[in-house]
This record gives structure tokens, sequence and C-alpha cells, in this order.
């Protein structure tokens, strides 16, 4: 057990005396994790605001607006109504009469307002305001609800959500390639950076090898010397992301004030997530990097 | 024993020896016999095409390229070329062996100075290798080689490099050793030592033992003439 201990002990020793030694090329690798997490985390936080911005949506547009036709009886407007209640998914109907559909319309339009004085008779129909649980239901509902007669149109964002999700989904899948393949160059990278240490060990390496060193011994100054600046690499671009992005969000938000900020996730929420992320993910590649420069060097 | 390369050199063509425990014996043969071979076949650094190899009656023909570290252990190697590392001085050189091993530091400091004496390097500790001479060299590699205190010594050629004096230096101190109880193979072609020291010599032609004689001398007087 101890004698395990001190062995583990040296080949800390080494694997740190062999970066520090290593430094210059060792600053190659770094850089390139660094690079690979900094735009991992960009593509984290575009990702993330994404989803975000069709949550908000989703939970905005979650209505849809059941246009009448004109001089329908009360019976026909009221039937309307229990339909939409009576479906599934189906939160509030709410009465939007005409005129104050022309009223919102006014206030939208604040100073060309003048133009839709004198609109007579009131162009704009009659309309419920049907609130859903949720949009999935949308469809249903609509399809329910355009048969009746009374209806002329129904209006809702399906489409829109829909579109959304769509470049949610290309944003998330294009972040997912471009990350891999960056993580796979950074491997690259590590590894050559390792076997030029290792070549220039290879002296050294050889006589361990014949005084009766095990594989373990000879390989973990090398991979701790990976680990090492894949570790360095990961807390260096958790800064940049952190500050980077910290600085970002907050002009956005004093100089465009809170119009756009509200679909970005706050900084705060994303710090520790993005730690984990990126100290696995750069270890990781350390680890992997030396691996890779060591199988064949081995086999004697 | 055979060993055929993927070249088709058959390197060994039926070698069958057998070392005593505290034995020397001396290797002998013209370039490309099958002296290396042999030796490479003992560290392990390749399998023998067919036939077994056994170190203290066990066999490690077959043995897990994982546990080969574990047998090395128990062999120690000198070269020619001493394989000393040049950023280390004697003492580290050293040193480096046991803590390979893991062993306590308290053993280490015990330890080195021990081997060091040993072949007379003491006041050389803290040399580093582009310091001393050839003969220190292999002086401070046997004493690498045996600090943990292998059973066996193999020695590839140790005086090659040497001039005369200095390589008869090298054999009394690998005669100390062999002397401790430590059995010494030590594949040369130092005709003038193999002819002094009158040890066991083992002569291999062309992958084949040819002859193999206590107190034998280098090269068989029959057919010298």
């Amino acid at each position: 057990m101890k004698m395990k201990f001190r062995i583990f002990k040296n080949i800390m020793k080494q694997g740190f005396q062999g970066a520090w030694r290593n430094r210059g090329m060792g600053m190659a690798s770094i850089g390139s994790i660094t690079a690979v997490l900094v735009i991992l985390g960009i593509v984290l936080i575009m990702v993330l605001s994404i989803n975000n911005l069709v949550l908000e949506t989703k939970g905005k547009f979650d209505e849809i607006q059941v246009f009448l036709e004109d001089d329908i009886s009360q019976e026909v407007s009221k039937a309307i109504e229990e339909e939409a209640l009576g479906s599934q998914g189906v939160l509030t109907v709410i009465y939007k009469p005409k005129e104050e559909a022309l009223q919102d319309m006014k206030k939208d339009w604040g100073e060309n307002a003048y133009l839709l004085e004198g609109l007579e008779p009131n162009p704009l129909n009659n309309s419920y305001i049907v609130k859903l649980k949720d949009i999935e239901y949308a469809d249903e509902v609509v399809d329910k609800l355009s048969k009746l007669d009374g209806v002329e149109d129904i209006n809702y964002y399906q489409d829109l959500i829909e579109k959304m999700i769509v470049i949610a989904n290309y944003v998330r899948g294009g972040g997912l390639i471009i990350t891999a393949i960056l993580i796979l160059i950074s491997i690259f990278i590590i590894s050559n950076t390792i076997k030029i240490t290792v070549t220039a060990r290879k002296r050294e390496v050889n006589i361990m090898k014949y005084v009766g060193a095990t594989n373990g011994y000879i390989r973990g100054p090398f991979i701790i010397e990976g680990v090492l600046f894949g570790l360095i690499g990961a807390i260096l671009s958790i800064l940049i992301v952190n500050y980077g992005y910290d600085y970002f969000f907050h002009t956005i938000s004093t100089e465009l004030y809170v119009l756009f900020t509200v679909y970005l996730v706050p900084p705060k929420a994303l710090i520790k997530d993005i730690s984990i992320i990126f100290v696995s993910i750069g270890m990781g590649i350390g680890a992997l990097g030396s691996m890779v420069s060591l199988k064949r060097f081995l086999n004697v | 024993m055979y060993k055929e390369y993927k070249n088709g050199v058959k390197a060994l063509n039926g070698v069958s020896l057998s070392i005593d425990k505290g034995e020397f014996v001396f290797l002998v043969g013209p370039s490309g016999a099958g002296k290396s071979t042999l030796i490479k076949l003992l560290l392990k650094e390749e399998n023998p095409t067919s036939g077994t190899i056994l170190l203290n009656n066990m066999d490690i023909t077959s043995v897990k390229n994982r546990k080969i570290p574990y047998i090395r252990r128990n062999i120690g190697v000198v070269f020619q070329d001493f394989r000393l590392l040049p950023n280390k001085t004697v003492y580290e050189n050293i040193a480096f062996a046991m803590e390979i091993v893991g062993a306590h530091p308290k053993e280490i400091r015990r330890n080195v100075p021990m081997v060091l004496s040993m072949v007379d390097l003491s006041n050389k500790a803290h040399c580093y290798p582009d310091e001393l001479s050839g003969g220190e060299h292999q002086r401070v590699a046997i004493s690498r080689a045996i600090v943990n205190n292998p059973p066996v010594l193999i020695a590839d050629e140790p005086t090659g490099n040497l001039d005369p004096d200095t390589a008869w230096e090298i054999m009394k101190v690998l005669r100390d050793i062999n002397r401790r109880g430590t059995t010494v193979l030590m594949a040369t072609h130092a005709k003038d030592i193999v002819d002094v020291m009158k040890r066991r010599v083992i002569a291999i032609e062309s992958g084949k033992i040819v002859r193999d004689e206590e107190k034998g001398v280098y090269e068989n007087e029959i057919s010298h003439i």
C-alpha cells in the first residue's frame, strides 16, 4: 500500500516535471483546448438561449383566435364557445367583440391610429380567444372548431413555433458536429505534443523498461502531463467564457434594455454547469490524447 | 529453443542450454550468430518461435505483457553503450531504478551508496554522466543493474567500448558480483578476457550451440589450426 503510494507520488512528480519541461509545446495544446472549449461554450449558450426563446414564445403564443362570421345568432356563438371549452387542453375561452379588437388595433398602431378613425362599419370580426394549456393541443382544437358553423377563420402560431423548433434543432445539431470535430482536432494536437515528449524521453523510457518499470509507471507521467494541459485549458476557457459572456450580457441589457436579454440565459446560471462540462472535457481530451500517442510506442 | 524472425532469418535454430544459480557464463560467437537474439529472448523483448524459457523454474515463455516488467526485475542488464540518463547524476541514475519498483526512500539512501562503493565510485556520486570516463560509465550501469539485487545479471558486450585496462576493471567488478551469488551471463567478443577468466563458455554459430565447456576458451584450438 505504502509502496503503491510512493509509486503514485513518483508518477505525479514526473508528470508535473514533464509538463514544465515541455511548456513550449504545452502552450499549443493548452491553446487548442481553450479554443475548443470557448467555441463549445458559445455554442452551448446559443443553444440554451434558443431553447429559452422557444419556451418563452411557446408560453406567449399558446392561444388561438377564432374569428366569427358576422350576424350569427347568439345560439351559434354559444355553441362555438361550449365546443371550445369542451376540447382537450383548453384553459379559458374569452369573447372579444369587434369594438374591442378595433380599440386594441388603435393602441398597437399608436401615432398612426388616426388612419383607423371613421372606419364604419367596423370591418373586424367578433372573436373568441382560446387559451391553451400547451401549443401542442392547437392542431386538434383548430381542426375541430374550423368545422363548426359560424366560424370564419382561425389564427394561431403553430407554424412560427414549429419553425423555431426546427431552427433550434439545427443550431443544436450543428453545434454538436462542430464541437465533435474540434475535440478530435485537439486530441490530435495533444497527442502530437505528448509524442514529442515521449520521443525526447525515449532513452529514459527504454531504460525504465529494462529496469522493470510497468507500463502504467511509464505511461502515468505522460497522461498526467496531458491531463494537466487539459485542466489548464479548461480553467482558461471557463474564465474567458464566464467573463466574456457576462460582459456581453450586461452590454446588451444596458444598450438594448431588456428587450433581448429575456431570451438570454443569465451568466450566473451557467457558470457551474459550464465549469463541470469544461473541466471534464478538457481533462478527457488530455488523457485521451496522451493515450493515443503512447499506444504504439509502448509495445516492447 | 527456436527463433525465426518475420523476415525469415532463423536466428536461433535449436538452442538448448541451462545455467545454474551462481554460474559465470561467457556467450561467444561471431556477429550475427544469435547471441543478441538469445539475450533478447531472455529479456522478453522477443518471443521464441518455439521452445520454452525457464527462469527460477518458472516458465516465462508465454507470460502476459503485463507481467513482463516483474520478470525483468529479476534480471539486471548491462549494455555495451551504458545507457545512462544524461540529465541525472550518478546517484540519481541508480536511485531511479529503485524508485521505479517503489522502494522505500530509506532503502534507496542505504543501497545506492553501497553499490557505488562496491564499484569504487563513491566519490563520483554527484557527477553527471558526461563527466565520467567510459569505464566509470559502465560501472555506474552495473551498479544500476544490481541495485535491486536481481538473481541474474546479463551483460551484452559490456567491455565492447572500453580499452583493455578498463575492460579488466569491469571484469573484476563482474567477478565480485558473481562471487556474491549473482548468476552472470556475459556475451562478448573479448578473446583475451574469456581465455584468462577460465569460466564456462558457450559458443554459438549460425543459431546453434557449437561448444559448451567448463573453464573454456574463446576459440576451439582444433578449429583454429
